[in-house]
């Protein structure tokens, strides 16, 4: 009986790392091999015809460091983050209370928040493009009707961020207030009609009930929003380049600018390892604190 | 009072509808009106598709087309076919070293493949794979997201019928064939419009990868159409834009009810 057992367990074993392994080769050579190689590259000097590459340890972090460019990148991408995810949220929140609610044409207007999703970045950096451009955009033309001077609105230092993170908002808000709606139509009509009892305003009902009920979504969309204010820079190459003069360059723009444009590997993956870092210690907190702080219910 | 709180609520909601779907409509209308007329918003001015012939002569957009096509069916070949593997394993197997390789896997949902660019061309090279379709979508297939959604889907399947197969005399993998896989249809179908969509609208790496009309799929064709360099004017963009759109577009009106459902269990679960 104990060898039938121990042939079964190893017939397990067998048949396990069988199955996994097409997957582990794959992750292996896209994922895990890449985030030790680069690490492994950020410790050595990018290597010129006359110099070799050779080991510097951190100095190309220490030069990351010392690069105002550098610190103007963080400085935008913190901004971008810092407005997109609690704006996209709110608007996103605003939403689904509209779409779940007893309004006309609810159909539209379900479908009108929720279209942007399904666009690419680049097309809806085209349809902005529309919008933006000086003299002949959209923007421009309400401008004049009320007498308004005429705006570069992608290249002026001070509106460049800006018109992007807008393109953002438009983008994520949608699809974000799915998951609202979802979490909505799971609170019992019975709460409703209990504040109603009591007296219990609309305000009231939404911001001691609703909300509340709403924290374990508001979390979950909350961690996606901020992988996003790091992964979501395809507008970028179409609206503005990173510039005028670096104002709306985000990190991965920069990353990949520093990679495939200026040929500088090792800056590329120092710059690589600190996101990681960033999302590692993101995920970390996503695993070990919020999934068990907020399952209340 | 209430009939006012109501329409307020309307009208916020439609309006907000309104400022939503404005670019797209802009952008509509541009495309069919003469760029003169578009810019100066001349409502009465004649319709045309005059750019659309213009923006489908500027490029190879068939090729294109079929370029996503193919990138966003091998994609999906390979995830259904890897994921699965890995989920049914995960799922339903116990060997050691199990948990400790679930948690490698978990990691790579935050070590997003967009952030390795520079080490995944250096590996897409070295395989012999730069500027092929296959490259572009190798990084994606082994996707931790979908390894995750498949091991969540087969963890439902009641054990009972699993075990009434094995008494059918049904081997491991004729089990995950006839009974997992069949039981799974629904996520598979979420799966594979999440899947669809991501990879149909992703930019940056096949950007990175492909370098020639030959495999270039959409998203950078139209990044190249609409470069300021090519002088192009905004109805014919809009036009290209509305062009290389429209497929996804129509699809998501058509199932908007399933492209829904789809993001949120692929979301939730």
């Amino acid at each position: 009986m104990s060898t039938h057992a121990n042939l079964e367990r190893r017939r397990q074993a067998i048949y396990g790392w069988l199955l996994l392994s097409p997957a582990l080769v794959l992750l292996s050579a896209f994922a895990f091999y890449p985030s030790i190689a680069t690490l492994w590259t950020s410790l050595f000097s990018r290597g010129t015809r006359r110099r070799p590459v050779e080991y510097v340890g951190f100095e190309n972090y220490s030069d990351l460091f010392a690069d105002p460019t550098f610190w103007l990148v963080v400085k935008n991408n913190l901004m971008y983050a810092g407005v997109t995810i609690p704006v996209s949220m709110g608007i996103a929140l605003a939403m689904a209370l509209w779409a779940n609610g007893k309004i006309r044409a609810r159909g539209f207007v379900r479908t009108a928040y929720f279209t942007p999703t399904v666009l690419p970045m680049i097309a809806a950096a085209n349809l902005w493009l529309f919008f933006y451009t000086p003299g002949l955009g959209v923007l421009d033309q309400i401008g004049s009707v009320f007498g308004l001077p005429s705006v570069n609105w992608l290249g002026q230092p001070e509106t460049a961020l800006w018109a992007i993170i807008i393109v953002t908002i438009w983008k994520e808000a949608g699809f974000f207030m799915i998951f609202y709606l979802a979490a909505l139509q799971t609170i019992p009509e019975e709460l409703k009609e209990a504040a109603d009892i009591e007296g219990a305003s609309r305000w009231t009902y939404t911001r001691r009930i609703v909300l509340p009920l709403l924290m374990p979504t508001t979390l979950f969309i909350a961690v996606n929003a901020l992988i996003n204010s790091v992964k979501l820079i395809d507008h970028l190459f179409i609206l503005t380049k990173g510039g005028p003069s670096d104002a709306s360059k985000l990190l991965l723009y920069y990353i990949w600018e520093m990679a495939f444009a200026f040929f500088d590997a090792p800056s590329a993956a120092a710059m690589t390892v600190m996101v990681i870092v960033v999302l590692a210690i993101i995920a970390a907190i996503k695993f070990s604190y919020l999934d068990k702080r907020t399952h209340y219910q | 009072m209430k009939s006012l709180t109501n329409f307020m609520d309307s009208f916020g909601a439609i309006l907000l509808a309104i400022i939503w779907i404005a670019p797209l409509l802009f952008a509509f209308w541009a495309a069919t009106h003469s760029t003169s007329d578009a810019v100066n918003l001349n409502l009465l001015s004649p319709w045309t598709l005059e750019n659309f012939r213009v923006a489908w002569a500027g490029a190879p957009w068939l090729k294109y087309f079929l370029n996503t096509f193919m990138l966003v069916t091998i994609i999906l070949i390979g995830q259904f076919f890897l994921t699965t593997l890995a989920g049914f394993a995960f799922a339903q197997l116990t060997f050691r070293g199990k948990d400790f390789v679930f948690i490698l896997v978990l990691m790579q949902l935050f070590i997003l493949p967009e952030v390795l660019i520079v080490e995944n061309y250096a590996m897409v090279s070295r395989l012999g794979l730069f500027d092929t379709i296959l490259g572009v979508g190798m990084p994606y297939m082994a996707s931790a997201f979908g390894i995750f959604l498949m091991r969540q889907a087969f963890k439902g399947v009641p054990i009972e019928l699993h075990e009434a197969a094995r008494i059918e005399g049904c081997g491991l993998l004729g089990i995950l064939w006839r009974v997992y896989v069949p039981l799974a249809k629904p996520t598979y179908l979420a799966y594979a419009l999440v899947s669809v969509s991501t990879h149909w609208n992703n930019f940056l790496w096949p950007l990175i990868v492909t370098n020639s009309p030959d495999t270039r799929p959409l998203t950078v064709g139209l990044s190249i159409f609409g470069a300021p360099e090519n002088g192009v004017d905004i109805s014919i963009i809009s036009a290209a834009t509305m062009m290389s759109v429209a497929p996804l577009l129509i699809a998501f009106l058509i199932f908007q009810r399933q492209f829904v459902q789809a993001f949120l269990r692929a979301g939730i679960k």
